[in-house]
């Protein structure tokens, strides 16, 4: 077996599936426990906000914004290929989420 | 955009073995492998639970569900278990499990029990829809669909994972997330031989581990990946979660494991390749069954019943046709045409354009009864996975309000996406491994539950067969001495697992999965034939040899995502030779040979089996009742069940 190193390249798309607002997150690392494909990693300074290493990997379920304890630190982002079509009823104005 | 190469944030630990000995092994943590390991907990000290993510929130519905089905013994059910699996067997044509579904419908509930004493939410506590007419007001159940005869169950599904994974600490089971099980070890390496354990490598440190145990049970997912991937976006590929692709079908299949309905897949419908989620459009069925649909001018689309006639009252969505004893589900059951079961829906989308009505349509909550409103904007999509967070919190954030808005649908009618004949995926109870009544495989020691098995379905029947197999897997260890396991399969299985990480440069494991996809939408699509399979097989082991030998991780993150599409160019092998022995088209099973084109000719009415054995692939056939009388069977194989505790 090889030597005991690895590296990684962090994910280089330009749209990140999660918002985090370094001045609200203290790095709890919550997020990087509950996601199951793994798309964080601890940030190696502690109680800075985690690394994304894998954004494209995001199955986009939210469980990191659930698990969050402090409001506002981490926020969701839909892709833009997966944005909706409403309707307002009542006037029959569009808007897209 | 930081694209810098940085060093790995975790301890690199490539080099270094672990050896963990148990009584029971569970492979998989979602709803089946915990129940399985608690029940297992209750016979056996040493119970181990391995997961490829997180057991807080893993497996298809870690991240929750919005209804429990089959639940036939809750308190306000008027079906018997007997009544409604063979209701489900029926509504495929004989294709499905009899006992694994016979198995939830007769111990589902008391598995909702078990989770609501763990500390989840099963009932209205907070008598949030007091006087709904789906709310059972002793009991404070709420239901689903079929208002009358009550067995499908509106649950809090957000909160399940967290307490079964919690519950499991308690009971003492060792759990060991975030190491992905990558084969199977048996008695002298002997294919189809006894189950001694299992190898797993540490997904974020890379280091091998080997589980040690008296009998081992398979909770892994079904495959997915095989016809649906995009490299850009690949976590949103398929309906259910990203890492849930198939591992344990790969490894079965190398053991030597038994399967059948492999040749069964749907044209897609769920993935978010087209559409994301699934749920975020607006639809009727499901989450949102029995939402109301409106075209682009407004026009109400007509709901009808199984023999057409046009529901005039919103209440008759919730109630069995007349002269119907049930239905199974909201909007129709989608891979069945069986009469006896089929629910309330639209009308189809093509019936709908010719009657003039005008796309696109759009799911209209605004006209709801308060209640519906409420219970589908709320209580469903707050508690359904993929949609508590995406869908209720970031469209309400975005200024939607259900009282006053409307959502488009993209697919055909209420479908969230409309997808190519050729684009498919294994849902609506598709194949798997093969059970007996202790919900043991061919291999002795080898138990399997849930997703694993072959038709399954929902979070009910993964729990519900979790601790079945638990409690009859504990058994088997009990009265089991421990075998050795063959350290040259080991040594074999060590060098095939770190071949990717050994490479500093190669194939991404994203090349590789759309690679397998294109195979097998070209030649294991829509339309099948000996020579289309017969060249897939080829192209898929042509890849394996140029691409697959020169696939690449460097880290071991990368490295599970390598194995997981080895794994799934195993899969795909599984589907095709599959396809190939199963000389017949089949409309149950929504099969099409072009070179027999006869749909279902009596003699190919039976369960094709397949498994790998030392020569090549060997196929065998079962009945379609191969699991006999159901009450009778199962009084046989659980006379000291005890019920929900």
């Amino acid at each position: 077996m090889k030597e005991d190193t690895a590296f990684v390249v962090p994910g280089d798309r330009t749209f990140f599936p999660v918002e985090i607002n370094p001045d609200i997150c203290n790095g709890c690392n919550k997020c990087v426990e509950v996601c199951q494909v793994d798309v964080f990693a601890p940030n190696p300074e502690a109680g800075k906000p985690p690394l994304i290493l894998f954004p494209q990997e995001c199955w986009q379920e939210g469980s990191c914004v659930e698990v969050c304890p402090r409001k506002g630190a981490i926020r969701w982002k839909r892709l833009p290929s997966s944005r909706v079509r409403c309707r307002r009823k009542e006037t029959g104005e569009d808007f897209f989420i | 955009m930081n694209t810098a190469k940085m060093k790995w944030p975790y301890p690199i630990e490539w080099n270094k073995t672990e050896t963990v000995e148990a009584d029971v092994l569970v492979l998989g943590g979602g709803a089946a492998g915990c129940f399985a390991a608690i029940a297992a907990a209750e016979k056996s000290t040493r119970v181990v639970l391995v997961e490829k993510s997180a057991t807080v929130a893993s497996g298809a519905a870690g991240s929750g569900c919005d209804h429990w089905e089959s639940a036939a013994t809750n308190p306000c059910s008027k079906v018997t278990p007997e009544e409604l699996t063979e209701a489900m067997i029926r509504a495929f044509g004989g294709y499905n499990n009899g006992i694994s579904h016979y198995i939830e419908c007769r111990e589902g509930y008391d598995r909702l029990l078990d989770i609501e004493k763990m500390g989840a939410k099963i009932r209205d506590t907070q008598d949030q829809f007091k006087g709904a007419d789906f709310r059972d007001e002793q009991t404070k159940l709420l239901f689903a669909y079929d208002y009358f005869n009550r067995f499908t169950l509106r649950v809090w599904g957000s909160t399940f994972k967290p307490a079964m994974a919690r519950k499991c600490r308690r009971c003492g089971v060792r759990i060991f997330d975030r190491v992905m099980a990558t084969g199977l070890l048996t008695e002298n390496s002997k294919r189809s031989g006894r189950v001694v354990g299992a190898t797993a490598v540490h997904t974020r440190t890379g280091k091998f581990i080997i589980f040690k145990a008296k009998a081992v049970i398979l909770c892994t997912s079904r495959p997915s990946r095989l016809w649906l991937f995009s490299a850009e976006v690949p976590g949103i590929s398929e309906f259910r979660p990203f890492q849930c692709c198939g591992d344990g079908h790969a490894m079965a299949w190398r053991a030597g494991v038994e399967f059948t309905m492999m040749e069964k897949s749907v044209k897609a419908e769920w993935s978010g390749l087209k559409s994301f989620p699934p749920y975020s459009t607006g639809n009727n069925h499901n989450t949102w069954y029995a939402a109301n649909m409106v075209d682009a001018q407004g026009r109400e689309l007509p709901w009808v019943e199984r023999d057409g006639r046009i529901l005039e009252n919103f209440a008759e969505r919730f109630r069995p046709s007349p002269g119907q004893k049930l239905y199974l589900k909201g909007g129709g059951e989608p891979n069945s045409t069986v009469y006896d079961v089929q629910g309330p829906d639209t009308l189809p989308a093509d019936e709908l354009l010719k009657q003039g009505y005008k796309l696109p349509f759009f799911a209209d909550l605004t006209s709801l009864p308060e209640m519906e409103r409420k219970v589908i904007w709320g209580l469903m999509v707050g508690e359904e996975g993929k949609t508590k967070i995406p869908v209720l919190r970031a469209y309400t954030e975005a200024g939607f309000e259900p009282s006053k808005d409307l959502i488009q649908s993209y697919g055909d009618g209420w479908k969230s996406g409309t997808f190519l004949p050729k684009e498919r995926q294994l849902f609506g109870l598709p194949g798997g491994v093969v059970n007996d009544w202790e919900l043991m495989t061919n291999i002795e020691g080898l138990f399997a539950a849930g997703d694993v098995l072959f038709a399954s379905n929902c979070f009910g029947h993964a729990a519900a067969t979790g601790h079945y197999a638990g409690r009859h897997a504990a058994a088997f260890a009990a009265k089991t001495e421990s075998a050795e396991v063959d350290e040259k399969q080991i040594a074999e299985e060590k060098r095939r697992i770190y071949a990717p990480a050994e490479r500093d440069s190669g194939v991404d494991w994203r090349e590789l999965n759309t690679a397998v996809t294109r195979i097998m939408q070209n030649f294991c699509g829509a339309f099948k034939s000996e020579e289309l399979l017969g060249t897939g097989l080829k192209m898929l082991a042509d890849l394996r040899q140029r691409e697959g030998a020169k696939l690449s991780a460097r880290n071991p993150h990368e490295l599970m995502r390598a194995l997981e599409v080895i794994n799934i160019m195993t899969n795909a092998e599984l589907v095709i030779e599959s396809c190939r022995s199963r000389k017949a088209s089949s409309r149950e099973l929504e099969f099409v040979r072009l070179d027999y084109p006869q749909d279902d000719p009596q003699e190919w009415k039976k369960f094709v089996t397949i498994k790998l054995a030392k020569d090549g692939v060997e196929t065998d056939s079962l009945s379609l009742d191969y699991y006999g009388e159901l009450a009778e069977n199962y009084q046989k194989h659980n006379e000291d069940y005890e019920g929900g505790k």
